[in-house]
């Protein structure tokens, strides 16, 4: 099955690649093969949808894994800035690869348009007029979290993350917005596997909720074994710890858990039903939080290609940084540093028949910027 | 002339004219593609000396690696900021040339590989194999936490360091500097081999017992081997990190530690240009499959296997023929 | 820090030692007898892991899940036994390390091609869920105290094969002397088959114990795999009891190890940075057991030969 959707999107690439009249070359570089392939596979193919949905055929896709590795994500960028000559970059997961392949490219001229990873550096000192992040900045959903946790009335919570820097960011972006009193930080190792430990010294605090963040495989080992540890603790984090791939492997541990994001399949803007239903058809899966970024980095980079001339870049830019399309998270603008202002939406994990999902119970934050702008003069 | 030093002369033959092509044919990708090739090999080619004339498997040679890597990130990131490394008691400056870098590298790396061997050669076999995989993790997780120079994310060096006299950022003049010293670090190994050193090591390797009877002392051989080992694979590593413009704990990883084996194994064990020819037929290899097929790593691992289960003495065996130091 | 904390989490090491165990009894009993070391011993506890999460799915039990890991895991060992590894004892640990490495290589890729790229579910059967009150009042988790349990009988069971058993004589033999047993009529080839499968076997349970609480994705054997080699070069390679207390060494200096760290250095650093270099120093805290072990007997606890 799998074969075959990959089949049908290299047929998609393909297609698009063949095309006489190609005018904007993009390089797409993801990961698509080893643990974190899920994800790379989910912006690849929301990102072709979106190309192929806009009918264009001006638009040429190069297509590489970066199998997770920095140094050849870095090595791949230069083939597409050497040999391919794309004008366009795209589709890296990490931001530890983002930070090794972005400020290079961007400092040659091309333009970047994340379609996850914000890191702080790119979006406060190191922002760089063509790089432009349709997803957020690293902080944001913890950010939300933490807000909505005042809000709410959450007096004191349990932090944990894993010891690497997206994680301590993490941390750091809840306490910024967070105004109760934080019960202990707890720091994982980044891989870890088993969380008994962990889970005995959440039970042991007294805090009124459990705040986490532990991305793919970690986020489902932890789930697994806190539901069934008997801690009652309630569960909070972001949205990347509970996306649809995941779920599917949490099953009902994870439900009533609520997280942060700023997409959700049943999210009643424009487009957005429509989007899901056709990447079901596309791909015979639920798109995915990455899927929706991968979808709106293709809108996004169709439309500055219907105002713009890629060649001249002030004038791409400029088109880049309106953002004139229909993004399913509803509206949608870039900040002066080309970092998205948008609603952070709260959901709650639930049942639907048979599929455990996400279901939005509330607005996080509106019209949500990073804290790092004002760092960058661009 | 024996059909090893043919091949080992079409090989050096081939990393000269194929970049030179490249310049010529405007494929400046084929170039870095080459750069990697070569600079690979190097780490490889400082393998070589333990593994290959000393036997010692050493499966956490990416330490030196990414210590090398480290060395060129660090103190280019203080060049870059404009803050100094250090301010007490002496103030040190970071810096972007390449040849203070190359040194410092050198150095720290063979630093490293002086206390790892001394602690590690107490253990020999699979032993010996377990514990230089155990320091390689160590410092993987260690620099995963090190807050300081980026953790996880590493640290990037928005312009390669400089060379006097070059400039390092044509990507055929930073390739001409890695080959040369590659080329440099062959012709070391090649004098090694035949030097008295080189054979009381590979002597050390096959009968113990008959080196210490003529007064010498293995396990000093040995740590003098695996010493500058490391200090070949350090200086591999801050080149490395120069290509990328980028280092990060990846380069510590256990996976890079059997890359280089497998390099090495490739292209001939104790072949003077095993690790070359393992190196360049890997990236070429990783380069095409690639683009080909989603699930390369399965034919990958099937042509490894191949090559081990079938093609004894790795590519240059099966051209060449058996080795002709083999006694 | 209270007492039931630690003695719960005194069990969590013990639990994450018996399961490592079964991992490290397969590696270091084919490396006793035949002599190899096998990298892609990972791949077989990914693939008890896959094969139970696959079978659960599709009968909905548990118990099914884990004859479809005990025989698929076996079934993988006894045919890359046959094809692959039986052409590598006579060859040395160099060749074995790089075709092993291969085999990781083809089974990781292999698992996603099969099973595509999300990670499969697979969960605590309904009958051990939830929680225990143990004496003293403290909480623990039904499932893990189950996996203490059912290791232990693995170990026994192991320990009772090869000292009590026709077969386990011939694994003693072949560890001490191959070219004996051959000459004594016993089929080595054969015998070999099934050491192997028995450590794949081993291997898969494991896999599909812990895939309950844990991610059954790609990769998953790799990280585990480096501890299982940790443990047998700390117990010694090639003794099963070796294995035994380097796996439950392993086990408590993680698992406490992460507990009381951060907590020592909060003593003399502030508290952010102490569980931060707390956490990056447990993170290193088996790796520098280990080389302390081996600097101080080279060559492990029990073992007898390099």
């Amino acid at each position: 099955m799998t074969f075959k959707r990959l089949a049908l999107a290299t047929a998609a690439a393909a297609a698009l690649a063949t095309s006489a009249l190609a005018e904007v070359k993009v390089g797409m570089i993801t990961t698509l093969s080893g643990g974190g392939a899920s994800l790379g596979l989910d912006v690849r193919d929301g990102f072709l949808l979106a190309l192929e949905q806009s009918g264009r055929d001006d638009i040429e896709v190069v297509i590489e894994d970066d199998q997770r590795k920095p140094d050849v994500a870095v090595q791949l960028a230069d083939k597409m800035v050497q040999s391919e000559k794309v004008d366009v970059l795209t589709g890296i997961i990490w931001s530890n690869l983002a930070m090794a392949v972005v400020p290079s490219v961007t400092a040659q001229g091309k333009f970047y348009l994340s379609p996850n990873a914000g890191p702080s550096q790119l979006a406060g000192r190191g922002c760089h007029q063509n790089y432009f992040n349709v997803a957020w900045q690293n902080d944001a959903f913890y950010e939300a979290a933490g807000s909505w946790a005042s809000e709410n009335g959450i007096g004191s919570v349990i932090l944990m993350a894993p010891n690497y820097p997206a994680g301590v960011d993490g941390i750091t972006g809840f306490k910024r917005f967070f105004e109760g009193t934080v019960e202990d930080e707890i720091y994982t190792r980044l891989g870890q596997t088993d969380y008994a430990a962990e889970i005995a010294q959440i039970r042991a605090s007294e805090a009124e909720m459990l705040f986490y963040f532990l991305p793919g495989g970690m986020g489902i080992s932890f789930m697994k074994q806190y539901s069934g540890s008997g801690a009652e603790t309630p569960v909070m984090g972001p949205a990347f710890s509970f996306d649809q791939g995941i779920l599917g492997a949490i099953g009902e541990a994870a439900l009533g858990v609520r997280n942060t994001a700023h997409w959700s399949k049943d999210l009643d803007v424009p487009g957005n039903a429509d989007f899901v239903a056709a990447f079901e058809e596309a791909y015979g899966r639920l798109p995915s939080l990455y899927a929706a970024q991968g979808y709106d980095t293709g809108l996004l980079l169709v439309s500055a290609v219907e105002t713009a001339d890629v060649s001249d870049p002030d004038a791409f830019r400029a088109a880049l940084k309106a953002a004139d399309f229909q993004s399913v998270r509803g509206d949608f603008a870039f900040a002066d540093n080309h970092h998205p202002i948008q609603d952070i939406y709260m959901r709650e994990v639930v049942k639907e028949g048979d599929v455990v999902t996400n279901r939005i119970i509330g607005t996080a934050a509106t019209e949500h910027t990073d804290a790092y702008g004002p760092d960058c003069n661009m | 002339m024996s059909r090893e030093t043919l091949v080992n002369l079409t090989m050096l033959a081939g990393l000269v004219l194929v970049p030179l092509w490249a310049l010529w044919a405007d494929e400046p990708f084929t170039i870095t593609l080459a750069t990697r090739a070569v600079i690979l090999a190097l780490a490889a080619a400082g393998l070589n000396i333990a593994l290959g004339i000393g036997g010692l498997v050493s499966l956490g040679h990416a330490v030196f690696f990414g210590i090398g890597g480290y060395a060129m990130g660090v103190l280019a990131y203080h060049a870059q900021t404009y803050t100094p490394l250090m301010e007490a008691p002496v103030l040190i400056e970071g810096t972007k040339s390449m040849p203070v870098i190359w040194l410092v590298a050198l150095v720290a790396s063979a630093l490293a590989a002086f206390v790892i061997g001394l602690l590690s050669l107490r253990t020999s076999g699979v032993y010996f194999i377990m514990i230089t995989l155990a320091f390689g993790q160590m410092l993987f997780f260690f620099t995963i936490s090190w807050a300081r120079y980026g953790g996880e994310d590493g640290i990037s060096i928005y312009l390669r360091n400089g060379f006097p006299g070059l400039n390092t950022l044509v990507p055929i003049q930073f390739y001409a500097l890695c080959l040369t010293l590659l080329v440099l670090t062959l012709a070391l190994t090649a004098a090694l081999m035949r030097s008295p050193f080189g054979l009381a090591l590979n002597a050390a390797r096959q009968v113990p017992e008959r080196v210490r009877a003529v007064g010498l002392d293995p396990f000093r051989l040995r740590l003098a081997a695996f010493t500058l080992s490391g200090a070949i694979t350090g200086l591999a590593g801050a080149l490395f990190a120069d290509l990328n413009r980028f280092v990060s704990p990846s380069m510590f990883s256990w996976q890079l530690s059997g890359e280089f084996i497998v390099f090495i194994i490739i292209g001939g064990t104790a072949r003077l240009f095993g690790p070359v020819v393992g190196a360049v037929l890997f990236v070429a290899l990783e380069h095409w499959l690639g683009g080909i097929s989603a699930y390369w790593h399965i034919w990958f691992g099937l042509l490894l296997l191949g090559i081990v289960l079938f093609g004894k003495g790795g590519v240059i065996g099966m051209i060449a023929g058996r080795a002709r130091t083999h006694d | 820090m209270t007492l039931i904390l630690l003695v719960e989490q005194v069990l969590n090491g013990l639990q994450f030692g018996i399961m490592l165990f079964l991992l490290a009894a397969g590696l270091t009993l084919i490396f006793g007898v035949m002599g190899l070391i096998n990298l892609a011993h990972g791949s077989l506890y990914m693939i008890g892991a896959f094969c139970a999460a696959a079978a659960a799915a599709a009968t909905g039990s548990f118990l099914l899940g884990l004859v479809a890991a005990l025989a698929g895991a076996a079934a993988a060992g006894a045919l890359i036994e046959l094809l692959v590894i039986r052409r590598l004892y006579a060859r040395d640990h160099l060749d074995q390390v790089l075709a092993t490495f291969a085999l990781i290589l083809i089974f990781s890729e292999g698992t996603r091609w099969v099973f595509g790229s999300f990670p499969l579910y697979l969960d605590v059967p309904e009958a051990l869920a939830g929680p225990v009150t143990l004496p003293g009042g403290i909480q623990y988790p039904l499932y893990r105290l189950t996996l203490i349990g059912a290791g232990l009988s693995v170990a026994a069971g192991l320990f009772w094969l090869i000292a009590r058993t026709r077969i386990g004589v011939q694994i003693r033999a072949g560890e001490n002397d191959r070219e004996m047993i051959a000459a004594l009529g016993v089929d080595i080839d054969r015998l070999y088959t099934f050491v192997f499968a028995l450590g794949a076997a081993l291997a898969g349970l494991a896999g599909a114990l812990v895939g309950a609480i844990q991610s059954v994705q790609v990769g998953m054997g790799e990280p585990v795999l480096i501890l299982a080699f940790v443990t047998i070069v700390i117990g010694g390679i090639g003794s099963i009891k070796g294995a035994l207390v380097g796996a439950v060494l392993v086990g408590l200096t993680d698992t406490l190890g992460a507990l009381f760290l951060p907590a020592l250095f909060e003593l003399v650093m502030a508290p952010a940075a102490a569980t931060q270099t707390g956490a990056a120093l447990a993170s290193m805290a088996i790796y520098i057991l280990m080389a302390g072990v081996l600097i101080w007997r080279p060559t492990g606890l029990y073992g007898a030969r390099a």
